[in-house]
């Protein structure tokens, strides 16, 4: 198989993901989408770096891990402090931050 | 051109101070006394002037007797600023003695007189207070041996006046002439200020001796300026036409008050300005014409406005404004007017003086009414105010031998000396002045003491009378319906004797100075001319003696042959410009008020429109802008997700443009 397929995979993949944070309310399935798309970042990395026959890529997916995980710890905590005060997990309810 | 040579004072005149220390003593403790000097406070009022004039007769026979006529009291050093000193000093000399004389000697007459007139107001103190105030000023103004202390007592003056014609303040009328007054004394100030400024600038001296010792360096053009400019100041001051407008409004304080101002003060110190600075005067032919027009507009100019007014006061204050306009004229004249100037102030200082004080004590008989229409037939119940009114009215239009004839008529002789169609002219200006001073003051007499009575006497007129009325000033014109009800009566002792005394002065004083040349020699030094010998009859005194009996004859046929009617008929064209003071008011009005405020309404409108505009329109503008575009900012984190994707769109396809 050729990477240019695993590039296909990856932009089928972000675009998925692209969509559903757009279209999604469920702040969990929104977080899953962002998941996603970091996800098809990582398998463009390594494509790419398969390509290139360069390490960087990969070295980037590790780190692009670890940022992924530090924020679903983050944001996992922010959405339970807004269930408890709201009692709602819609992104669509907090919405206090305006004009 | 003369130059000032005086030297130290010696003797009694060493102590000169005391002239301005009494009247200023007496006002610090009336007015800083307050009310624990109620009782005794117009006992001290009276005093102090009564003081001063006496220590100034001892100092003009100190005068009369030493060899050096004009002498110097330095005090101390007013200002020492680098190389600008101002020494405070008095000069006694000729010129000032006179005036001191006339100003202590006047002025102690109407305090006399106040402390009956002014009996039942309840700030009498404060009344003399403010008097003695006004009496230490002008001494301050005609003795001071420089220009700037000379400011002070002419500033001093001015508040003075201010205080005392809005005495009853609270007569909105009374308030609004005191400001007026004042504002428009300001006017001249500015010029006397001015002139004070160029003195500095151009001599570096201040003081009469300095600024006449260099005005022949300082080239004509300096002498015309100083001359204009010290005539705006006497214009102010003295009521002379353009600046004459307050004087009729000023009659809303107190009766002795305008005696004050009219006779022994205020008015007179344009004109002794003008006399003191005749070195500048003398170098310049434009100042000098210049003052000579001022004086002749305003002689005709009074005189129409004293023909058409039927309020006792105003009618005397045109007067006033025209004997002023006389002095004017003569001290234009040069030397040769100079004498007759001062000898008519003081004469008219006597004359003027007894007429405002008999119309004070009509007024004190008659519930504070000032309207001669509803006088008349007075005589009879009035007969010292009587006698001494009618010696002031002969005095002012001029009948031998009374002062008026003297004094004016000199004044004539000066300007028909002068000699050119000027000369002509003014004279000219001068005798039909004499002719309608002799037709106004004649109509005030008629009306005031003969015919009939256009006043109802109440039951208690029959009966002497005991109490008089309450003094109240918002009782004055108008107030009283047809039918009031008068009893007038002669007022007291302390009322009639300055009037005697006044009378006497007005009957000899014109005499006294003019015959031998007594006063022109006397005040030679200052003049600088010597006694010229003059026939008491010229040409020119005749025809104004003829002029002024067919003044008095018209008056008699308009307002003695037939009765006065109690209504003011509607009048002429003339008349009525007279009654509102030639349109003066209007004048102003139009010329220098109006274009003011629309110019100040232009101003505040630029300034909100405008400038302010410019700002507040900005500010609209980022505020309006802003309140959109934080329309911006949903709260919606899905659209804030797809504006990141777009600008990440965005974003990617520039890369891709640059790339390629």
């Amino acid at each position: 198989m050729s990477p240019v397929h695993y590039v296909a995979l990856s932009v089928i993949l972000f675009v998925i993901g692209g969509v559903g944070v757009l279209v999604r309310r469920n702040a969990i399935v929104v977080f899953m989408c962002i998941e996603l798309m970091l996800n098809a970042c990582n398998l463009a990395f390594v494509a790419f770096a398969r390509m290139h026959q360069n390490l960087d890529g990969q070295v980037i997916a590790f780190f692009v891990m670890v940022v992924a995980a530090a924020e679903v710890v983050v944001g996992l905590a922010i959405l339970m402090a807004i269930f408890r005060a709201r009692r709602s997990a819609s992104v669509d309810d907090a919405n206090l931050l305006k004009y | 051109m003369t130059t000032l040579h005086t030297v130290a004072a010696t003797g009694a005149l060493k102590l000169s101070w005391l002239l301005l220390a009494f009247p200023l003593f007496g006002a610090v403790v009336l007015l800083v006394g307050g009310r624990r000097t109620d009782k005794w406070g117009h006992l001290l009022g009276v005093l102090m002037p009564v003081a001063s004039f006496v220590y100034a007769l001892i100092a003009f026979f100190g005068l009369l007797g030493s060899a050096h006529r004009s002498q110097d009291l330095h005090l101390y050093t007013f200002i020492q600023v680098g190389r600008f000193q101002v020494p405070m000093g008095l000069q006694i000399d000729q010129l000032s003695i006179s005036f001191v004389l006339l100003i202590t000697g006047v002025g102690s007459l109407i305090h006399i007189y106040s402390v009956g007139y002014m009996e039942h107001d309840s700030d009498r103190r404060r009344f003399f207070g403010y008097l003695n105030l006004f009496v230490a000023a002008m001494l301050l103004l005609v003795l001071s041996d420089n220009y700037l202390g000379l400011y002070v007592g002419w500033e001093g003056v001015g508040l003075a006046s201010y205080l005392l014609i809005g005495f009853w303040q609270f007569k909105n009328s009374a308030a609004v002439a005191a400001k007026k007054a004042f504002v428009v004394n300001r006017v001249g100030d500015a010029g006397l200020t001015l002139a004070i400024f160029l003195m500095f600038s151009e001599f570096g001296t201040v003081t009469f001796r300095g600024v006449f010792g260099s005005i022949g360096s300082g080239g004509s053009g300096v002498a015309t300026a100083l001359g204009l400019l010290l005539l705006l100041g006497a214009c102010g001051k003295s009521a002379q036409v353009p600046l004459q407008s307050w004087l009729l409004d000023a009659m809303e304080g107190p009766t002795p008050v305008s005696a004050l101002i009219h006779a022994a003060t205020m008015v007179t110190a344009g004109v002794y300005l003008l006399v003191r600075s005749n070195p500048i005067l003398a170098l310049s032919p434009t100042a000098r014409l210049g003052v000579t027009v001022v004086g002749a507009v305003t002689l005709l100019f009074g005189a129409i406005i004293g023909c058409a007014k039927d309020d006792i006061k105003k009618a005397l204050a045109g007067s006033t404004m025209s004997q002023i306009g006389y002095m004017t004229l003569a001290a234009g004249l040069g030397p040769a007017g100079y004498v007759f100037a001062i000898a008519h102030l003081i004469a008219h200082g006597f004359f003027k003086a007894g007429l405002f004080l008999g119309a004070g004590s009509v007024m004190h008989g008659m519930n504070d009414e000032v309207n001669m229409r509803r006088y008349g037939g007075l005589a009879r119940v009035m007969p010292v105010t009587y006698v001494t009114f009618g010696l002031g009215y002969l005095a002012i239009i001029g009948i031998p031998p009374f002062s008026g004839f003297f004094t004016k008529d000199g004044i004539v002789e000066a300007a028909f000396d002068k000699g050119g169609t000027s000369g002509a002219i003014l004279g000219t200006c001068a005798v039909v002045g004499a002719a309608v001073t002799a037709f106004y003051m004649t109509r005030v007499m008629l009306m005031t003491w003969y015919g009939k009575r256009r006043w109802e006497a109440d039951a208690q007129s029959a009966e002497p009378h005991e109490t008089a009325e309450p003094l109240e000033g918002s009782s004055a014109q108008g107030a009283h319906g047809a039918a009031e009800q008068y009893h007038p009566h002669e007022s007291p002792a302390v009322m009639t004797w300055p009037l005697i005394l006044l009378a006497v002065g007005s009957v000899g004083a014109g005499a006294f100075l003019i015959l031998g040349q007594r006063f022109e020699k006397f005040l030679g030094p200052v003049t600088g001319v010597p006694p010229t010998a003059r026939g008491l009859w010229s040409l020119a005194g005749i025809v104004t003696l003829i002029l002024v009996l067919a003044g008095v004859a018209l008056a008699w046929a308009m307002y003695g042959r037939i009765p006065v009617p109690a209504v003011a008929p509607r009048g002429r064209p003339l008349t009525v410009a007279a009654r509102k003071d030639l349109y003066g008011d209007a004048f102003n009005e139009s010329v220098l008020m109006r274009p003011g405020q629309w110019l100040t309404r232009l101003s505040v409108y630029f300034d909100n429109r405008g400038v302010d505009g410019l700002v507040n329109t900005l500010a609209a503008a980022v505020g309006g802008t802003s309140g959109r575009v934080r329309k911006l900012q949903t709260g919606f984190v899905r659209s804030y997700a797809l504006s990141m994707f777009f600008g990440a769109a965005v974003l990617v396809a520039l890369l891709l443009v640059v790339r390629l």
